[in-house]
């Protein structure tokens, strides 16, 4: 009975609240000689495993700083963020990260690209670069393996990033505005792209965007930010049915969404 | 394309053409003696008949430019990352670095031939003066022009301060090490004739001085040019050393 109770409970300790935790998360910026700014005010939710979440506000507004603190790049002023139950004090190893440029090195191939954090983490082999090439050839860029990254268009060296991101196998992937430096066109063909290697990979995807359209075509839950200092005006949870295809956009209940996330921004009435 | 390069190689080639068909016939026609300016050809003439003399005294002068350039990236390399890691070395070192180059070259080649003597000491050191600043200066503005992007992916990955040094910094630097280099092999020729003209007993620059004062034009003058065609093959030595460590560069687009 006793070890029964004693199970329980370590059970309960192992499954935490959600994936990710997020309590009162506060950040305070001391730039020099101006006054403290406070970017985000005390920001709570909670992300549960295999969800994709958007982080959706104005410019400005402080939802790349909310990213930076979930990615360890930067901390907290205070709060609680924890990751799969543990604290985060600093990078994680299994965590990708996409940023809004490609931030590819021109040095290397498209290849080592991608093979750079396997390299970095010293669990390299022939399975990282078997996997590298099924990525590159799930986003179409098997023929670019050994290209370097000054030969391909804007749209390609972001479908590069994305699979750098995902070589380690991240059980999060964290994106800040990572289409936000592409053409409409382009965009819309990543988002399905995404969407498509979110479906095979299964991995929790935190991703900022100020695009409305954006947020609410991809996640499971929109997280409308306000003007800094952020905090969280409303969660949309987004109850359109996986996989989602272009025409979904056109869908009534699609609108009804945009309408919403819009009158959260005070954008629309 | 192919017409496009085909232009590139010729317009030089005929601009040049042009130029000495024209300092040929000046100098046939108007009788100016050879001391002053000898013809193309009288150049040409002695350079093959002097051959031996002039490819006697390129080694002196190669070996001086090539040995303060090597010091001079060996020096300078390693301290433009000092400059460029640590606040402190960079206020130090870097306004004793262009009070240094301030100082006129040939203002310290007496002293530094008091220093190092006649031979190739004192050229050597020449050279490695001149080239040093562009090297260091050029490094340290590479490694500080690390995209901030690359640290930020570097660091997200957990990579340690010497991977992200070895693997980020250092190669985003080095087309700004090889713009400084570039600039470096050709002031360190500079630097050595310098050295050759205050007090020498071999090289091109020693050449050029013995020579006009003898009255031979023409040598002087095969000197020289033999110098320039150092130069250039030194620049052009150092270019090929860039396309082969920087090949991406270099790639076009698809």
């Amino acid at each position: 009975m006793i070890a029964d109770r004693i199970e329980g409970r370590s059970e309960a300790k192992a499954a935490p609240i959600g994936f990710g935790h997020f309590k009162n998360v506060r950040k305070i910026f001391h730039g020099t000689g101006g006054e403290p700014l406070l970017a985000i005010d005390s920001i709570s939710f909670d992300l549960a495993a295999g969800k994709f979440i958007s982080l959706l506000g104005p410019s400005g507004c402080g939802k790349t700083t909310f990213l930076r603190i979930v990615a360890g790049l930067m901390s907290a002023t205070s709060g609680v963020v924890q990751i799969n139950g543990i604290d985060v004090t600093g990078p994680q190893p299994d965590f990708g990260i996409a940023f809004q440029q490609a931030n590819l090195m021109p040095w290397r191939t498209v290849l080592k690209n991608v093979l750079f954090p396997i390299e970095i983490n010293r669990d390299g082999g022939e399975e990282a670069t078997a996997r590298a090439h099924e990525l590159l050839s799930l986003v179409g860029l098997s023929g670019f393996a050994n290209a370097y990254p000054s030969q391909l268009s804007g749209g390609m060296q972001h479908r590069v990033a994305l699979c750098r991101a995902l070589v380690h196998r991240p059980k999060l992937l964290l994106m800040d505005e990572p289409f936000g430096a592409l053409d409409e066109l382009t965009r819309m063909e990543m988002q399905d792209l995404l969407l498509d290697i979110r479906a095979k990979t299964k991995a929790t995807v935190m991703l900022v965007t100020h695009s409305i359209s954006e947020a609410i075509y991809l996640s499971d839950t929109v997280a409308v930010f306000s003007k800094r200092p952020a905090v969280l005006l409303d969660c949309i949870d987004v109850a359109l049915p996986y996989p989602r295809t272009p025409e979904i956009r056109y869908a009534a209940a699609f609108t009804a969404l945009e309408h919403r996330a819009g009158r959260g921004l005070g954008i629309t009435r | 394309m192919k017409t496009l390069r085909l232009q590139q190689s010729a317009y030089p080639v005929i601009g040049l053409v042009v130029i000495l068909l024209l300092w040929q016939g000046y100098t046939s026609l108007s009788g100016i003696t050879p001391l002053v300016l000898p013809s193309p050809t009288d150049i040409a003439l002695v350079s093959v008949r002097r051959y031996d003399l002039l490819l006697h005294e390129t080694w002196p002068t190669l070996m001086e430019t090539v040995l303060g350039f090597g010091l001079a990236v060996l020096i300078g390399i390693p301290l433009a990352i000092c400059v460029a890691n640590s606040k402190v070395l960079n206020l130090a070192l870097y306004p004793i670095l262009v009070a240094t180059q301030s100082v006129p070259k040939v203002a310290i080649a007496p002293i530094i031939l008091v220093w190092f003597g006649l031979g190739i000491g004192s050229k050597l050191a020449l050279a490695f003066l001149v080239a040093f600043f562009p090297i260091v200066v050029d490094t340290a503005a590479g490694l500080k022009a690390t995209p901030v992007g690359l640290l930020d992916l570097a660091r997200s990955l957990r990579a340690s301060p010497l991977q992200i040094f070895l693997k980020v910094q250092m190669p985003a630097a080095l087309p700004f090490v090889f713009a400084g280099a570039k600039v470096a092999i050709t002031l360190a020729v500079i630097g050595a004739v310098i050295g050759e003209f205050v007090g020498s007993v071999a090289g091109l620059g020693n050449l050029v001085l013995t020579a006009n004062s003898q009255l031979d034009g023409p040598l002087a003058w095969a000197a020289l040019i033999w110098l320039s065609a150092l130069g250039i093959v030194l620049f052009a030595a150092v270019a090929l050393v860039e396309r082969l460590m920087t090949p991406w560069s270099h790639s076009e687009r698809h």
